[in-house]
């Protein structure tokens, strides 16, 4: 019974193998009156939902997150499914999960292995088994293994008799079967009830944590509000769970994993996804720019949830407009821009792959303009549910002719809400476009967020032009559009009605200061300087190099949603006694004016990508240094062991 | 041409949102610093001359209007517009006028546009803004072939047509504009040509009129890589067989002495064109551009022959109301706030389930 527990000296992801070894500490029994049944305290817990893409583990997980979010736990969750809406029922690529780790101390990842896997058929627990350390904890649905269920995976025998889960502590559960009785006297069809099979497995799952019920009661009342009865079966088999788990004695023991009161600084908490933070950034960054937001968007998974997410706040003035390809909707968005909105496209690598020609005109039209990537794996189609950082040197250089766009790179769920802040203050300040690389990881993980006041939110506000900027040789004031701040080098932003300052614009290559079409080649080689020249220095800020003794000599560097696995793996080799150095990169384009200044000042430097080396490839480029590049390309996170080795062999070599 | 607006008093109620002139405009107002860069002869100059001479009429004010135009010859015209413009990229110009006008209803939104721009790079962007009815006006040039890439047939060229990239002649069947834009649920769709500057200003004003996306096509002649291409229509003599003019309320005739007519085929329902006779005079068609079915306009814009473009209409084949896109993206916009009350930017990020850590 030690698998759920690691040493309170290595907080964060464990380092500890799960299985036999006792645990160093953490657990605790209470004891309980005679009757009640034994409650165990732990540190933290890594839970898996795993089942057919119908049976609703994305919305369990949702929900058990929910629980955990407002009981106070550190938590970090990683949802995992396959592009299929409904894959074909009881298939290995049909089965969807959602992995939830929480803690009683601050963590960054979702953790690497699950310590309980909810398999809710055969495919489920043949498709997550090989996750679960030996001794971790597996609650099957017994119900679903069938003769035939079980042969459409490859299981010649029971799995549940054949002593092959015999590593485990394995519960095995009637699950469908228990709701089916649970609720007999709400007159549903037997189909009908044996939907609510995944409220039962909450319930019980819910027990065995102590978690807060009241919230999943009132979600499911307020989602099913339409059909009542059908609301009223899943609370009661939400219920049954819980019941089922405090009177059968297979579950002798329930776990206790107390708030992560001293992880959190004070302040006000609520869960968030990385998709619902970049949009509330975006709705913030409106207010604070005191423009109104205009979204111009083709659906594409897995950045629709901005879409959906935005298009609920027309109240904030926010315009969503679904174009009729990728192109149109960036198309819309610049056009928007050229009004004088806060202008935003979302979508994923192949829609980039769309948007370049505009995304070049913008550059060259120098209108703020934000470009939301949610990276998921390529090349083409890809896998499309799946995470990848491999649209770093697309964002960086796919457009033709010298097109330089500044790229922010958010790190974690919560940091997407403050990285779009970020974004816009780049593409209004310097009226560009701008790229925000998000990834899958990010958009659906989640984690809690210290929700910021208000009036802590920077101040984004921008001047338009009103009138004349240049005063001619004879002495008349006229309006240059492309008559530069010489601080930033950004040009006048004059939006259409301003009266005296009609020009137009458009992607051939302009005069310096009149914006008048202009074909000479000294001013050719002058203004595609002067584009770099205003991107290069963009205000970004110096790295914050994270090393506790100044005695490192190795530096593990990483830009995006690696942070979390990283930051885990860093904290184990710290723990065992390495020195390493962390750095972790916002600003892509440009990067921080020191970096190459931290790049020279370690003997090695490693950098871990989602792709095959592509921060590497710049790094090396622009600062002529030897890159330790560590790459993974499976569609999944990193898991912070592995990387702890690969930099625990980084600092002995 | 019997429709009429009045002119300069911006009583337009399409336009009602855009500010108005302070004081009367004339034809120099419209007319930028920038030298015209087209082909001497080319059609565009007098399709740029009716635009500047017809703007003053509208008596907007002129950093209300803008123009955003994609690539192709016609599309430098933004240039030597002194309004708001945007020269953007091949074929997006629907796209990207879309965002401007949704977000800006205070604007006179138009798109200068080309057949390859309009009909073939971008000819997804355009039947979405004619179904959508977003509030712009399409100027469509039509030659008829590339001009700017120095001469490949377009989608509008006749098929067999012999060009550098065709040289045993093109396979392409083409589009018909009107036809395609009515089958795109446009609300207005017109046909005119360059050299008729008074017909070119009266549809221009019906267009400017009209609320929702009107597209314009502007037989255009590209005297340097399609010269007389639209000459059936223009020769004073061939134009008496070859033209059409339909104008609302107005029995279609055409011919020396309007001796034909177009009538409906009883049997198909289809239009043909007969000899007008005493006894089939009452059977002739009585042009409706305001009907609500968009049938008949679609048959009459199956009159012409694509080849020799014989039996052409020209004037407004449709104009009908239908709800407009960008004023009801705003209604959605006010009934959100009546429904929901002014976004609370603390409420919206604190939402349901919050904690506290107190320190």
């Amino acid at each position: 019974m030690t698998s759920q527990v690691s040493s309170p000296a290595e907080q964060a992801d464990s380092a500890e193998p799960h299985g036999d070894s006792p645990p160093a500490g953490g657990e605790e029994t209470t004891a309980r009156p005679a009757a009640a049944k034994e409650v165990r305290r732990l540190d933290r817990v890594i839970i898996r939902f795993a089942g057919d893409s119908g049976d609703g583990m994305q919305l369990t997980g949702d929900r058990f997150t929910s629980e955990t979010a407002s009981f106070g736990n550190d938590l970090s969750t990683l949802p995992n499914f396959p592009a299929e809406i409904r894959a074909p029922a009881g298939t290995l690529p049909g089965v969807s999960s959602f992995q939830l780790h929480f803690a009683d101390h601050d963590i960054l990842t979702p953790g690497d292995a699950p310590d309980v896997l909810v398999a809710m058929n055969p495919a489920a627990l043949k498709a997550n088994l090989a996750d679960v350390p030996r001794g971790g904890e597996i609650i099957v649905n017994t119900d679903e293994f069938a003769k035939r269920a079980m042969a459409k995976v490859g299981y010649a025998a029971s799995p549940l008799e054949d002593g092959s889960l015999d590593a485990y502590r394995v519960h095995a559960v009637p699950l469908t079967t228990l709701t089916i009785e649970a609720l007999k006297d709400h007159g549903l069809s037997r189909k009908e009830a044996e939907r609510s099979k995944n409220m039962f497995a909450l319930g019980l799952l819910s027990w065995m944590y102590h978690r807060p019920t009241e919230s999943t009661e009132a979600f499911l009342r307020k989602k099913f509000a339409k059909k009542p009865h059908i609301a009223e079966a899943n609370v009661a088999a939400f219920r049954a769970g819980w019941n089922f788990g405090e009177t059968t004695e297979d579950f002798a023991v329930s776990y206790e994993v107390a708030p992560a009161t001293a992880a959190f600084p004070p302040g006000t908490y609520r869960n968030i996804s990385g998709n619902l933070a970049l949009s509330y950034g975006l709705v913030a960054a409106s207010r604070q720019a005191d423009l109104p937001l205009y979204l111009g968007s083709y659906p594409i998974t897995p950045a629709s949830d901005i879409l959906h997410e935005l298009s609920r706040h027309k109240n904030f003035g926010v315009r969503t407009f679904q174009a009729e390809d990728e192109i149109a909707g960036i198309g819309a968005a610049l056009g928007a821009a050229f009004g004088g909105a806060l202008a935003v496209t979302t979508t994923s690598g192949p829609g980039v792959a769309l948007k370049s020609e505009t995304i070049g005109l913008a550059v060259s039209l120098e209108l703020p303009l934000l470009i939301v990537d949610i990276q998921r794996g390529g090349p083409s189609t890809g896998l499309p549910t799946k995470t990848e950082q491999a649209d770093l040197l697309q964002a960086m250089y796919g457009r033709n002719g010298e097109a330089p766009v500044p790229i922010v790179a958010p790190k974690t769920p919560a940091d997407c809400f403050d990285a779009a802040l970020d974004a816009a203050r780049i593409a209004l300040t310097y009226r560009t476009p701008v790229f925000l690389l998000s990834d899958g990881y990010l958009a659906n993980g989640s984690e809690p967020w210290r929700i910021p006041e208000v009036d802590e939110l920077p101040d984004l506000r921008v001047q338009f032009a009103t009138g004349p900027n240049h005063t001619l040789a004879d002495g008349t004031e006229v309006f240059w559009p492309y008559k530069r701040d010489e601080q930033t080098l950004a040009r006048p932003w004059a939006v259409p009605g301003t009266p005296g300052l009609e020009h137009r614009i458009g992607g051939i290559e302009k005069q310096d200061g009149t914006g008048n079409i202009s074909y000479d080649p000294a001013n050719h080689d002058f203004m595609v300087r002067t584009r770099q020249a205003k991107i290069d220095g963009i205000d970004v800020p110096r790295l914050d190099v994270d090393d506790p003794d100044g005695a490192a000599r190795t530096l593990v560097l990483g830009w995006g949603s690696t942070y979390g696995p990283i930051t885990a793996a860093v904290r184990r080799v710290r723990a065992g006694g390495g020195r390493i150095a962390q750095a972790h990169l916002r600003h892509l384009n440009p990067f921080p004016a020191d970096l190459g200044d931290v790049l020279q000042r370690y003997d090695t430097v490693v950098v871990p990508e989602m792709n095959l080396g592509q921060l590497a490839t710049l790094l090396r480029a622009k600062y002529l240094v030897d890159i330790r590049s560590h790459t993974q390309v499976s569609g999944m996170p990193f898991k912070a062991e592995q990387l702890a080795d690969v930099f625990k062999e980084a600092i002995h070599d | 041409m019997t429709e009429t607006i009045p002119q300069g008093t911006g009583a337009i109620e399409a336009l009602s949102l855009v500010p108005k002139a302070e004081a009367v405009q004339s034809m120099k107002d419209f007319k930028s610093d920038q030298e015209v860069r087209w082909c001497p002869g080319c059609g565009d100059y007098a399709i740029l001359a009716a635009v500047q001479g017809f703007m003053p009429e509208l008596g907007l004010a002129k950093e209300n209007i803008c123009f955003v135009s994609g690539i192709g010859c016609s599309s430098r015209f933004p240039y030597y517009m002194n309004t708001y413009g945007m020269h953007s990229i091949h074929g997006r110009a629907p796209a990207i006028a879309t965002g401007l006008a949704t977000s800006r209803r205070d604007l006179s939104v138009w798109v200068v546009t080309g057949d390859g721009d309009a009909l073939s790079i971008g000819g997804n962007h355009l039947i979405h803004a004619l179904r959508r009815n977003v509030n712009l006006k399409i100027l469509l040039f039509n030659n008829r072939i590339y001009g700017l890439t120095k001469g490949q047939y377009s989608p509008t060229s006749e098929v067999g047509k012999i060009t550098k990239s065709t040289p045993m002649g093109s396979l392409d069947a083409p589009f018909n504009p009107v036809s395609l834009a009515l089958g795109a649920e446009a609300s207005f769709v017109a046909r005119t040509v360059d050299s008729d500057r008074k017909h070119l200003t009266e549809v221009l004003r019906q267009a400017a009129a009209h609320p929702g996306t009107a597209l314009v096509e502007i037989y255009q002649n590209c005297n340097i890589f399609n010269d007389g291409a639209f000459e059936a229509l223009k020769d004073k003599q061939q134009a008496q067989e070859a033209v059409i003019r339909l104008e609302h309320g107005q029995p279609i005739r055409f011919g020396t002495d309007l001796a034909k007519g177009v009538v409906r085929n009883a049997a198909t329902g289809d239009l043909e064109v007969v000899a007008v006779t005493p006894e089939n005079e009452a059977r002739i068609l009585v042009h409706d551009a305001h009907s609500a079915s968009p049938t008949t306009a679609f048959a009459l814009s199956r009159l012409a022959d694509p080849d020799t473009l014989h039996q052409t209409p020209i004037g407004v084949f449709r104009s009908v109301d239908r709800p407009v896109y960008d004023g009801l993206m705003s209604e959605q916009l006010e009934t959100a706030v009546v429904q929901q009350g002014k976004g609370d930017l603390a409420a919206l990020l604190r939402g349901n389930d919050t904690w506290t850590v107190v320190g």
